[in-house]
């Protein structure tokens, strides 16, 4: 299972998550999801409603809002995406224990070395079985290797 | 009686509670849902008693968060 992802979409949620550092940032991410290929098309960034460093919580009203424009987009909401600021791109203790959607894609993009970003995607099954799967940055629709 | 459930119609058997209606839809934990019923977010101590009615939009989405 590849996850193809926009140069541009992944610039955005890296600025997002220098912008709100050292706090944790987070958005949902929509996209088109295909036999072997998720495309994503959009994300958008949302409200850590802890607005901390450790922690991240979406607020379920503006989640509400956002699901109907990706519905009025015609796309699926896939998951959703944090940073990590200071510890590296796998799903935390807690991260596994609040992942109650199996179907979802969790990005977690890592800010442990500021000048080395390192976006990763996982799904967790039974809120503590992660599998990784692939994400390959994309520009202009041509895969980059 | 026909429902918008996640902006598509699905039709269901006579009357449910919004708690029923998230069983019928395989969520496990109801606790970790949010539930909007024709634009109005539901307190969660409302799920057994809240009955959804023709005609009525019904979202549900999952509690999302995290740490590191
Ligand atoms: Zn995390």
């Amino acid at each position: 299972m590849i996850v193809k992802l926009d140069q541009r979409l992944y610039e955005k949620m890296l600025a997002q998550a220098k912008e709100e550092f050292p706090n944790e940032c987070c958005g949902l991410v929509a996209g088109e999801s295909g036999e072997d290929i998720i495309e994503v098309k959009e994300v958008f960034p949302m409200t850590n409603l802890d607005a901390s460093a450790e922690h991240f919580s979406m607020d379920p009203k503006e989640q509400f809002a956002v699901v109907k424009e990706i519905r009025c987009l015609g796309y699926d909401l896939l998951g959703n995406y944090h940073s990590h600021p200071f510890t590296p791109s796998r799903p935390s203790y807690e991260d596994k224990r609040l992942a109650y959607d199996e179907g979802a894609i969790y990005f977690i993009l890592s800010l442990k070395k500021r000048d080395e970003p390192v976006l990763n995607a996982f799904k967790i099954k039974g809120r503590s079985e992660v599998t990784k799967l692939e994400v390959k940055i994309v520009e202009g629709g041509e895969f980059n290797e | 009686m026909k429902i918008t459930l996640n902006g598509n119609v699905v039709e269901f058997e006579g009357g449910l509670t919004v708690a029923e209606l998230l069983k019928k839809e395989d969520v496990d934990m109801p606790d970790m849902v949010s539930v909007e019923l024709n634009g109005e977010i539901l307190d969660r101590d409302s799920f057994g008693d809240q009955l959804v009615k023709d005609g009525d939009t019904v979202e549900f989405l999952y509690f999302m968060g995290g740490g590191c």
